[in-house]
């Protein structure tokens, strides 16, 4: 949309405003921008998220890489791909890099799949 | 939502050598060029020893030479001052704020050198730019492959430049951040790499995803808030992307608004995910450029930015948009740019090397635009103590508060119509008319796609991740929760996440045969070994030089005869990289490159020896025994006489401290009267000065003084030595003379050679 520069007409009810309250109004205004974008993020996970926390347990990128995908295709990535490995840890009572591996190799997404009690 | 970090052993501190007893890396040399094949080796093992941003160290009131200094920082233990500084004691005053070079040449083996010669120029933040299409990779890159444009962010390369970058801090004496991006469609992933590998620095916006790599809005916000919760935990301060829009907008000053809004949203959703505000610094661009009034324009937006966020870092980037091939125009800017920042404020000054409109920088013109901050920085150094901005001025005054005022109309309007993701769908960003005019030509992108579009899922009710630092939802098992809940840490349920236990970190070498650094440094092997020189501009071997010219044509006329001059030099692949019309008919000065394939072996070079002065006492002695005598003047038509008064007076540490006797005639004397005096005095020497040097007045003058000395017989028992700002040793002596002396020479090296010379001549 194509709008001539209305700044006079608009800017009535920030006149008498002191430059504090001005700038008060402008991060409070922010704020209400963001908390959305915030509570989407709270409440969400991606792949590079799951890698992330793979990366953080010790994980070399590729096997991140791989079981990721996996957790994809499966439908899994909402219950977490650190919570798959540290289920198989658990299972295989060894560490995550390993279990990690194992799961990039196929092996063991019938216990995840089980626990999770299926795609969510 | 508690911004507190869940883990008591967070990152921050030095890994605790987890790696076993790998040997310290040998200290660099200033006269050794970094060995680059020993950092390679052990990479695997090696571990950055710190975490975190370093902010210069400031000295108030600091005494050097003879000046007190208002902003500056503590000093270096080894640099390179700027030109002037002989002048000056060799002082060399660093300024108060960080400064930043940006190397993007594709091979961290080649960075890290540049790395070392602008560190030494006084840069402490290397930021290294990702190679192009990196931002829309969905996951790590591995192993050093060749970059276009910017280099392949991965880890090795990560660690092959920290590693060298410590060594470097320690030999200049001063901690250097380390920076790259955290944007892009793997953000988690570069954010959890860099906290592991000790990056110090970068940039994070998820706006600059949405609007200038179209990756998708939601995925970009999602995974952003947890790439800066990382951050956050690892210290490294992050840099907004708002100035990309100054570089885009088609009229850059109708923008100001609107960046006020871009940097409030991604501080806004920084503090809300848990950073801490001076964590957070704002990428702020002066948006014009001269023929505009820039600094009149430019001034009150950056007021406005300052009073709004003043508990925020500000980081003062330079002006791209305007730039153009012409390094003299921008650098110019750029100081315009640098007198902002000093007449307001700067936390980190950003420098833009005056080749950047030409090509991906060259070496020495990061150099260049360091040196450039830091002449501009240190030169006015303090002058807001005397000239203040007048807030009350009316222009001034209001076009601050308009700016201020626009941006809140932004915010209210994108709010009426539906929030953040609306506003980008209805191109809100980027419109080259000044809020709330709009030309509807902004950034428009759809909430349905963009790149990785449909790739993020809600967390389910079980989710978890068994790791430190996780932003969000995370259904912890009770005893786990962390600290906030007085609990063991997250990643007690695995036996700790990398960033509690850095043994844990894992390193991935080369997964490309071809495209490595091994490969790459296999090819200039020889250079190395033999220690051939050749040009370089990037990359060692390269070849590179550029060749000014005037040429007396018209604009095309000289284009095309520069790129035959440049081939008939030898140069191949010859290409135009600058013009400027000096006149439509008159002439042109072309700039241009091409590729010079020639490696010089040093062992074939002549060097003539360069002369050691002698002791004091052993001249004073000398010419005390002999009552030494020598008779000065300048020749011919010229009236320069300071460079002489230097070589001859007592206190400029002349001829006279060693008790030389010293007749000095004055200026424009004529040869045959200068001879005459010496005869009179029963010198040893005649010293002239010759400074013109048009129509070879100074060869003339040589060598009418020597044929003269010959002539009356004297030539033997006098030592006739020129100097001048345009003399060279081999040429005087060509001319006639026993020896000449160009610029920066002093009285010792004057006196060494008068001893030194009627010793072995047994005068």
């Amino acid at each position: 949309m194509v709008r001539p520069d209305t700044f006079a007409e608009i800017r009535e009810h920030l006149r008498d405003l002191s430059d504090e309250q001005l700038e008060a109004l402008f991060w409070r205004l922010s704020q209400e921008c963001v908390d959305p974008l915030v509570e989407l993020a709270r409440t969400h996970t991606s792949p590079s998220i799951e890698r992330s926390v793979l990366m953080r347990m010790g994980i070399d990128s590729r096997t991140c890489m791989a079981v990721v995908s996996e957790c994809e295709k499966r439908g899994l990535l909402g219950h977490g791909a650190g919570h798959a490995v540290w289920i198989c840890m658990q299972a295989w009572s060894c560490s995550a890099a390993s279990a990690a591996g194992r799961l990039a190799a196929d092996e063991g997404w019938d216990l995840v799949e089980a626990k999770f009690g299926g795609a969510s | 939502m508690s911004a507190a970090a869940e883990s008591a052993r967070g990152l921050g501190a030095a890994p605790d050598g987890a790696r076993g007893s790998r040997p310290a890396d040998t200290p660099l040399k200033p006269n050794e060029k970094l060995d680059v094949q020993a950092l390679l080796d052990g990479l695997a093992d090696y571990r950055p020893r710190r975490h975190g941003w370093h902010w210069r160290e400031p000295v108030a009131d600091q005494r050097l030479y003879e000046f007190e200094y208002k902003e500056t920082s503590k000093g270096l233990a080894q640099s390179v001052p700027l030109p002037a500084a002989h002048y000056f004691d060799n002082i060399d005053p660093q300024p108060d704020c960080v400064v930043t070079t940006e190397i993007a040449s594709g091979r961290p083996e080649d960075d890290i050198r540049r790395m070392r010669m602008a560190a030494w120029h006084g840069a402490d933040h290397m930021m290294v730019i990702r190679t192009a299409g990196q931002s829309h990779m969905d996951g790590l890159l591995e192993g050093t492959p060749e970059g276009v444009g910017g280099i392949a962010v991965t880890r090795k390369q990560c660690r092959l430049t920290r590693r060298a970058l410590d060594l470097i801090e320690d030999e200049v004496g001063r901690p250097i951040n380390f920076h790259s991006y955290v944007s892009g469609v793997a953000g988690p992933e570069i954010a959890v790499m860099f906290a592991e590998e000790g990056v110090n620095g970068a940039h994070q916006d998820p706006q600059y995803n949405v609007l200038y790599r179209n990756i998708n809005m939601y995925r970009s916000f999602v995974d952003a808030a947890v790439a800066k919760r990382i951050m956050a935990a690892a210290g490294i301060v992050q840099i907004d992307g708002a100035h990309n829009a100054n570089a885009t907008a088609v009229k850059a000053w109708k923008v100001m608004p609107e960046l006020l809004v871009q940097h409030a949203i991604n501080c806004s959703f920084s503090t809300s995910v848990g950073m801490p505000k001076d964590q957070i610094a704002l990428s702020t661009v002066p948006p014009d450029a001269a023929p505009a009034p820039c600094m009149r324009m430019d001034l009150p937006y950056a007021l406005a930015l300052r009073d709004l966020f003043g508990e925020y870092k500000m980081r003062a980037q330079q002006n791209t948009r305007y730039m153009e091939s012409d390094s003299r125009d921008a650098t110019v800017s750029h100081v315009m740019n640098l007198m902002i920042s000093r007449l307001t404020s700067a936390d980190i000054q950003s420098t833009i090397t005056p080749d950047e409109g030409r090509n991906v920088p060259w070496h020495y013109n990061n150099v260049a635009a360091v040196d450039t901050a830091k002449q501009s920085l240190v030169g006015m150094d303090g002058l807001r103590e005397m000239v203040k901005l007048d807030r009350e001025n009316p222009e001034l005054k209001s076009r601050v508060r308009e700016l201020k005022e626009r941006a809140v109309l932004f915010l209210e309007a994108m709010l009426r119509d539906g929030g953040y993701f609306a506003g980008v769908e209805q191109a809100y960003f980027v419109d080259s008319g000044e809020y709330p005019e709009t030309h509807d030509d902004g950034i428009a992108r759809d909430s349905a796609g963009g790149v990785a579009v449909d790739t993020i899922v809600p967390r389910a009710a079980d989710y978890m991740a068994p790791v430190c630092h996780h932003f969000g939802v995370n259904h912890l098992p009770e005893g786990f929760r962390g600290r906030d809940f007085g609990e063991a840490a997250p990643c007690d349920l695995i036996g700790g996440c990398t960033f509690c236990d850095d043994s844990k970190v894992p390193f991935t070498d080369e997964l490309d045969p071809e495209d490595n650094v091994n490969v790459r440094l296999a090819a200039t092997a020889e250079m190395r070994e033999r220690g051939l020189i050749k040009p370089e501009v990037e990359w060692a071997g390269d070849g590179y030089v550029a060749v000014t010219m005037f040429l007396p044509a018209a604009e095309r006329l000289a284009e095309a005869a520069a790129l035959e001059l440049g081939r008939a030099m030898n140069l191949v692949d010859v290409e135009v990289i600058h013009k400027a019309v000096m006149h439509p008919a008159e002439g042109t000065l072309v700039e241009i490159k091409g590729r010079l394939d020639v490696a010089i072996d040093p062992a074939t070079l002549v060097i003539p020896e360069k002369p050691v002065a002698l002791t004091d006492e052993e001249i004073r002695e000398f010419v005390h025994e002999r009552a030494l005598r020598v008779v000065a003047a300048t020749v011919g038509e010229d009236e320069h006489s300071v460079g002489m008064r230097e070589i001859i007076d007592i206190k400029h540490g002349g001829l006279e401290k060693w008790s030389f006797g010293v007749t000095y005639l004055g200026t424009s004397v004529p040869v045959e009267k200068l001879l005459d005096a010496a005869i009179e005095h029963a010198a040893s020497a005649v010293l002239i000065s010759t400074i013109i040097t048009h129509g070879d007045m100074h060869r003339e003058n040589m060598e009418k003084l020597a044929d003269l000395a010959a002539e009356k017989g004297v030539r033997g028992k006098l030592l006739l030595i020129a100097g001048g700002t345009q003399i060279t040793d081999e040429q005087a002596r060509e001319w006639g003379m026993d020896a000449g002396f160009g610029r920066r020479t002093k009285g010792v090296d004057v006196a060494s050679f008068i001893v030194r010379t009627m010793r072995e001549r047994g005068m």
